[in-house]
């Protein structure tokens, strides 16, 4: 139970660093999916079957294991911890809702500063995962690239000539490769453009994904863009393309700011204000409510309309308001209304903790 | 997975849904989600990438209709896991790395329909992928050579021959 470590800060250490476009692109992830040969995906995979997976995996990058860019890697078995720590895991997207709650066998090796997480037995035996700071796609790229060697050298992957690397969904074979990267885009969507350029991107073999609550509109203004397209293209021609169109969607957010600043700056200062006094003031607050504030706030501190908080501290905000993180922090058999007040209660003193330093 | 509402049909609409801070995940049928008025906002059509693919594998002829029952023999079948062609098509997931070979001859439309091209072009495995990697520069240089056959560049065609032959034995 040693490892919990993963679970008691809300903001992964890798979050504190900063990239390039880190005011509109807040994070690049990179996945790579692999297989086994000879093993069936865990779909079907007996229980004994999907331990020799885990076996066969888990001691590649052993427990401690050292390498000069990415420190030391630990191993964590999801049957060994309790369900808060997965939710929170989940949370700070270390691992993913279908590791956490289905898998067999399933484990996750992070290393120190938690941009680097290799999921075992999940929807595939392997899946590599690479977080960086704003948008760094060929860095994260090449990370994870470079891991993969690491597994490669070691263990047989299911790869065919034709098919590339085999894996559990037909959306994922070929390349194996997803990356994506989380903007926020508080402009072009006050500015109602977001879906025009929103169903662009989607014509151009990218996915969007954003976080909803009960209306349409994203939660906090944040969209995850992703590639679709695995097969018949190079890593190289997938990376670029989604770092071309990414680029794109700074230029427009960037205009988008521009035109709000010069056509309406009372409006957009008061809205950045309002927000920032109720997140430093309010006693009760829901997370959508939360998630809109801290979205104007990032905004007012990327406008040049308030002066700090950091977008770091703003990151950590973000993960430390949800459920799982705030009952890890002030204990379990909250109900919802709970959960608001000790929301409040939690961004304030960050806010104020800042303030100060 | 099958669908959360009627539990009868497959779940092609996967989405989440953040109520009172709490997050949910959906998983609907087309029919049931059209039913409760639940779309993901922001796709174009509001259907995820599993609605399409599931979607376009169900455009599998042998897989439904009334003669499906007397057909059920010709329905592909993984002999190393035991997956059919048409529990793939309802799951959207493979079983094993040997449905790729099994299931071959269907896969062709479906990659072309969700990636645009059905071979891959990346990464190679570096310790096993040698002859994958001699297996490609041969394609390249048949190509090569029927365009200097065509230009009628008989003696850089026969030099290419004679390559394609060294590479073909390292092979064997
Ligand atoms: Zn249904
Ligand atoms: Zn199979």
């Amino acid at each position: 139970m040693s490892n919990l470590r993963f679970t008691e800060q809300a903001l992964s250490e890798w979050m504190r660093g900063s990239g390039q476009d880190s005011d509109i692109v807040i994070s690049t992830r990179v996945r790579v999916a692999r297989n086994l040969q000879h093993l069936p995906f865990p779909l079907l995979a007996t229980n004994q079957q999907s331990e020799e997976v885990l076996e066969k995996l888990k001691d590649v990058i052993g427990e401690g294991a050292v390498t000069e860019e990415t420190g030391s890697f630990h191993t964590i078995i999801l049957e060994e911890i309790g369900d808060l720590d997965k939710k929170v895991l989940v949370e700070k997207h270390l691992i993913s809702p279908s590791l956490a709650n289905e898998s067999r066998n399933g484990a996750v090796i992070l290393n120190d500063d938690e941009s680097v997480s290799i999921m075992i037995n999940e929807e595939d035996h392997l899946r590599i995962q690479c977080l960086y700071p704003g948008f760094q796609v060929r860095e994260a790229w090449e990370k994870a690239t470079a891991l993969d060697d690491v597994f490669e050298e070691k263990v047989d992957y299911a790869f065919d000539d034709k098919r590339g690397y085999l894996t559990s969904c037909p959306t994922n074979v070929g390349t194996g490769l997803r990356a994506s990267v989380m903007m926020h885009l508080p402009a072009l969507v006050m500015t109602q453009q977001i879906n025009r350029i929103l169903s662009a991107v989607s014509q151009v073999g990218l996915t969007v994904r954003g976080i909803y609550g009960e209306g349409s509109e994203a939660v906090g203004n944040l969209f995850q863009i992703s590639n679709q397209i695995t097969l018949g293209q190079t890593e190289h021609e997938i990376i670029d393309n989604l770092h071309s169109v990414v680029l794109q969607i700074i230029e427009h957010e960037k205009n988008a700011r521009t035109k709000l600043l010069n056509d309406s700056r009372l409006r957009i200062t008061d809205r950045v204000m309002r927000s920032y006094g109720i997140l430093s003031y309010a006693e009760v607050i829901e997370a959508k409510e939360a998630a809109q504030r801290l979205s104007d706030v990032r905004l007012g501190v990327d406008l040049g309309l308030l002066e700090g908080p950091a977008s770091a501290v703003m990151n950590e905000l973000n993960v430390m308001t949800q459920p799982g993180f705030l009952q890890k922090r002030f204990g379990d058999g909250m109900n919802p209304g709970d959960r608001d007040v000790c929301r409040a209660k939690l961004i304030r003193e960050t806010l104020a903790q800042k303030a100060k330093s | 997975m099958m669908c959360q509402e009627c539990g009868s049909r497959p779940a092609t609409l996967h989405f989440t849904k953040i109520v009172n801070g709490e997050k949910t995940e959906f998983h609907f049928c087309e029919t049931c989600a059209r039913e409760k008025g639940e779309m993901i906002p922001g796709t174009p059509n509001g259907f995820s990438i599993h609605s399409l693919l599931s979607g376009l594998l169900d455009l599998d002829p042998a897989g439904k209709g009334q003669l499906a029952g007397a057909k059920a023999p010709q329905v592909p079948r993984c002999e190393e896991c035991g997956m059919t062609y048409t529990q793939f098509s309802k799951l959207g997931r493979f079983g094993c790395s040997s449905c790729y070979k099994y299931f071959s001859d269907r896969l062709d439309p479906l990659f072309k329909r969700v990636h645009g091209s059905t071979a891959h072009v990346g990464k190679i495995p570096k310790r096993s992928g040698g002859k994958i990697q001699t297996r490609r520069q041969i394609d390249e240089l048949k190509k090569e050579l029927q365009y200097r056959i065509v230009q009628e560049e008989f003696e850089t065609a026969a030099q290419i021959r004679d390559r394609i032959r060294e590479l073909e034995k390292d092979l064997a």
